[in-house]
């Protein structure tokens, strides 16, 4: 059985407590802002230091550790060849605004970059510049209301979305400014096209869609969804979140999007990092292309550039020019994987997907609503198991935990009663699929109370997220 | 090795499905718009691959390279062994946002710590774990301010940078939201403290300064500013340098409200301005109308201490579509590398490192000023850069700095059109003395031509 490291790991104010001593004012600082005392973090030895974040980093679970199915996050293993190179100083010791003839090597990769995605996904030109996948969503908003406006058709306020959507859409649309009509998705859970089409209106801005979308479904229907979308003068637009199921079989260009957001941080391998940092690089159709961000990169007699003039470009959503430590990454996975090897990924994603869900099916212990072939995920209910056992999504992921295995995204899509959606990955083998088939099979027939109380394998047991909520206690002064 | 262990057993698995190919898998994507293969060159070794990629690398010249004086919202750090080592622990950068907390305590308390050192270093009662960058950072904290109070204008000083006033027109574009510039002192450097008096009224929603200011003065008029601001019942939002908080005091201490910062100077590389990482800490009375993650401590089942992400119904992925912002992803290792960087100087070691870079700041103004052709544009007190007025063309001049492999401080009229000739010059503690001398030596020549 598994055990993690198990630490009653001190916070690091408790390591050593506070010592308040004053500060010698300085004669040159304004005396309105010498500061009186020593900030109060503690001074500890680097070895106390490095025994603390040592263990607290074996108190946690990452990709290298095992199996990371969370359903829409592609969790895949993250080449070391990627963060060594990304770690030389010719990459890391560069300022944004060093003359551009001492940065040709930084440029060449993101003029490079923008064109492999062009090709990956069918689109005309890429902006790099989000810092992540909800704000590429959000740039893909401001482009539309830009494009609406600047074509005199700014009465367009309604972004429609299916109910399937990751959460991040809505989120992302109505910061825009956009208001929401969300679509219930049909009994096979694809896009309803009658209610669609009664929809669409001249006050439609644009359709945010993701293909295949959070069940793991494609969206067979999409040449028809594209041109209703456009007939009625609404743009398309692609949550590219998924798009680790299809590389190298179709693009979202070809499909009719206008505009698609990547989350280099999941399909192009780049680590997560706990939480980011990541990369959400935009690309678009022609007919969007002047209002992307500025500054672009160019090429003009054989030498980079940033550009600036541009007159219609919406400007900037974040400082500097993207994440360029995550696009260099993503730059060496695609160099490494080619033609050949991401079109492979995206097969054996979606056979590892299918080859689960198949046998996960065949135990009869788990159900599985709407269609059946899926993609680079599926998404199973154990609404049987609740009724029978009052086993719910979130005591299987627990239990899991106790397997040494990590859980799959639960409760998400929520059409799907407690839903567990898994998306193995590429990256992991037919002897840790079939590990983690059997354990999902072993703890249906488990015991309900074990389940029910796991984890007890972990650094802690099951936590209280209700009451961190209810009494938030967030800083060490808070305590 | 393409990292795809199945790829040998693709065959076998297929027959275990009872499927002939691994098209059968992807029939329900219409013909029409199907393709046969990707235009991408042939996939390159791993020895291959870091061959090109030093022949690209050679194309750049990094801080190790040339001596560089530039600033402007990004400046060089020693970054400490320990930070580099730790970070590379693949528990922590190849994990995913912590929605299993049991799996995830070792990053969950590590983000618990980060926010109590920096609600420590702010003077606030509460931080979260971490926004893009220092500059989307202020774009949330404008739509926080309207979202506490409903009221409309934000008020911020001039000179800012300029991607900040872009990001924040289009952070506030959905809303109605109106910005308000004040102007900055022509003889300071600081802010128009009378045309702040006049443009805050009871319609501000919240006022923004930077201290120090994008021209790396003090504001030390803070507290008439923030009398200003409180009377008028608007919100008080200060964005800092947390390097120069070991020798000034916190926002926290002069009636800050909302603080943010560009943390990426804590531990983190300047990789080209990305990746970065956003200060965001707020008064106590704010929590629930604060965007991001928060992480928060609790108790298991048997009762013991236990972390977990808190008052998760402000997010995206639960509140949707009225969630008080969109972010998901944010910086979780870059706010890991802040903390790691912040434990290891301990407050005695940031007091130090603060004054270092004020004292090099003071030491390099100095020198240049006794240059013939160039001034203090400013007579305000600066922390490690200021604005130089060059005589001379300012191109010009970085131009023959660089042909001695300098790359000076940043050309800022194309901000600002009043500030003709002007040089933005930054220095930290990663500057010796013998560069001070070395970009003496070629100004000097320059000042002749």
């Amino acid at each position: 059985m598994y055990r993690s490291a198990i630490y009653d790991e001190p916070l690091l104010n408790e390591l050593l407590g506070s010592t308040k001593e004053k500060i010698k004012p300085l004669d040159l600082l304004p005396r309105s802002l010498q500061r009186k005392e020593i900030i109060d973090i503690p001074n500890l030895d680097e070895t106390q230091l490095v025994r603390h974040f040592h263990r607290l980093s074996q108190m946690n679970y990452g990709i290298d550790s095992g199996i990371y199915p969370l359903g829409s996050c592609t969790m895949k293993y993250n080449p070391k060849i990627c963060e060594h190179i990304a770690g030389w100083d010719s990459f890391t010791g560069i300022h944004p605004y060093q003359d551009i003839s001492t940065t040709q090597g930084n440029l060449e990769i993101m003029f490079e970059l923008e064109r492999l995605l062009c090709e990956i996904t069918g689109m005309d030109y890429y902006s790099l510049q989000p810092a992540a996948g909800a704000q590429g969503e959000f740039l893909g908003m401001l482009l539309s209301r830009a494009y609406h406006e600047f074509n005199n058709d700014s009465e367009r306020n309604e972004v429609i979305l299916p109910d399937t959507a990751h959460g991040t859409n809505p989120a992302s649309a109505t910061m825009a400014g956009y208001k929401l009509i969300e679509l219930p998705s049909t009994k096979n859970g694809t896009v309803d096209l009658d209610m669609l089409e009664k929809t669409l209106s001249d006050k439609t801005a644009c359709f945010m869609l993701t293909n295949p979308n959070t069940l793991g479904i494609f969206e067979s229907e999409i040449i028809e969804i594209s041109k209703m979308v456009h007939k009625a003068g609404a743009l398309l637009y692609y949550d590219g979140a998924n798009i680790n199921a299809i590389m190298g079989k179709t693009r979202p260009g070809d499909m009719g999007f206008d505009i698609v957001h990547l989350n280099l941080h999941k399909t192009f391998a780049t680590p997560h990092g706990g939480g980011g940092p990541g990369s959400g690089p935009i690309g678009v159709k022609i007919k969007l292309e002047k209002f992307l961000p500025i500054p672009r990169i160019a090429r003009k007699d054989g030498k980079y550039l940033f550009d600036y003039d541009v007159l219609q470009s919406i400007g900037k959503i974040k400082g500097f020019y993207g994440n360029f430590s995550v696009l260099l990454k993503a730059y060496i996975y695609i160099l490494l994987m080619g033609r050949d090897g991401l079109k492979e990924a995206s097969e054996i994603a979606v056979l590892n997907s299918n080859y689960m869900k198949k046998k996960i099916l065949k135990s009869g212990k788990y159900e599985m609503p709407c269609k059946e072939l899926r993609k680079h995920e599926f998404v199973l209910s154990c609404e049987k198991l609740r009724q029978e056992k009052e086993i719910r999504a979130m005591d299987i992921a627990k239990r899991l935990l106790d397997h040494g295995l990590h859980p799959p995204t639960i409760y998400f899509p929520l059409i799907v009663k407690e839903a567990l959606m898994i998306e193995p990955t590429e990256t992991e083998s037919k002897e840790d699929l079939d590990k983690y088939i059997n354990a999902l099979i072993k703890i249906a027939d488990e015991d309900p109370g074990i389940v029910k109380n796991a984890p007890s394998n972990t650094p802690v047991k099951r936590v209280d997220e209700v009451g961190a909520t209810k009494n938030p206690i967030l800083t060490w002064k808070m305590i | 090795m393409k990292f795809i262990p199945n790829s040998s057993v693709k065959s076998t698995m297929l027959k275990e499905m009872g499927l002939k190919n691994i098209e059968d898998l992807f029939l329900d994507i219409p013909q029409k718009i199907r393709i046969k293969n990707l235009n991408l060159p042939d996939g390159l070794s791993q020895q291959e691959t870091e061959q090109k990629l030093r022949e690209i690398a050679c194309k750049n010249k990094s801080f190790h390279d040339i001596t560089s004086f530039l600033g402007g919202g990004i400046k060089p750090h020693y970054i400490p062994s320990m930070v580099k080592s730790i970070l590379s622990r693949a528990e922590f950068y190849t994990s995913y946002t912590p929605y299993q907390s049991e799996a995830s305590q070792g990053f969950l308390q590590a983000m618990f710590e980060y926010q109590s050192i920096i609600a420590e270093l702010t003077r606030m009662d509460i931080a979260n774990a971490s926004l893009y960058d220092g500059v989307t950072a202020l774009g949330e904290a404008a739509l926080m301010c309207k979202r506490i109070n409903r009221k409309k204008t934000f008020v911020i000083p001039e000179n800012i940078s300029s991607d900040k006033k872009s990001v924040l027109k289009n952070y506030t574009k959905g809303t109605d939201i109106e910005t308000k510039e004040v102007s900055y002192d022509f003889v300071t450097g600081k802010i128009d403290l009378n045309e702040l008096k006049k443009i805050v009224d009871g319609n501000t929603a919240g006022v923004y300064i930077e201290n120090p200011n994008f021209f790396g003065i003090f504001e030390e008029n803070v507290d008439e500013i923030s009398k200003t601001i409180n009377d008028a019942g608007s919100l008080f939002v200060v964005n800092v340098d947390p390097i120069s908080l070991g020798i000034t005091k916190s926002p926290g201490d002069y009636g800050a409200d909302i603080v943010i910062g560009e943390g990426r100077a804590l531990g983190n590389p300047m990789n080209f301005g990305g990746s970065t990482v956003g200060i965001f800490a707020c008064k106590k009375e704010f929590l629930r109308q604060m965007p991001g993650r928060i992480i928060g401590l609790t108790k298991d089942s048997d009762g013991n201490r236990a972390f977990c992400m808190a008052l998760q119904t402000r997010e995206q992925h639960i509140r949707r579509g009225k969630a008080t912002s969109n972010i998901c992803t944010n910086e979780g290792l870059c706010a890991l590398a802040a903390f790691l960087y912040l434990s290891w100087l301990g407050g005695n070691g940031l007091e130090k490192l603060s004054k270092i870079n004020f004292e090099n700041g003071q030491k390099l103004a100095k020198r240049i000023e006794t240059i013939k052709g160039f001034k203090m544009m400013f007579s305000g007190v600066h922390f490690n850069e200021f604005v130089i007025k060059c005589k001379n063309d300012a191109k010009i001049i970085n131009k023959k700095l660089l042909q001695n492999d300098i790359q000076g401080g940043l050309v800022i009229d194309r901000w600002y059109p009043k500030l003709k000739n002007c040089i933005l010059f930054g220095i930290t503690e990663m500057h010796s003395d013998a560069d001070i001398e070395k970009l003496i030596t070629v100004l000097k020549e320059v000042s002749h031509v």
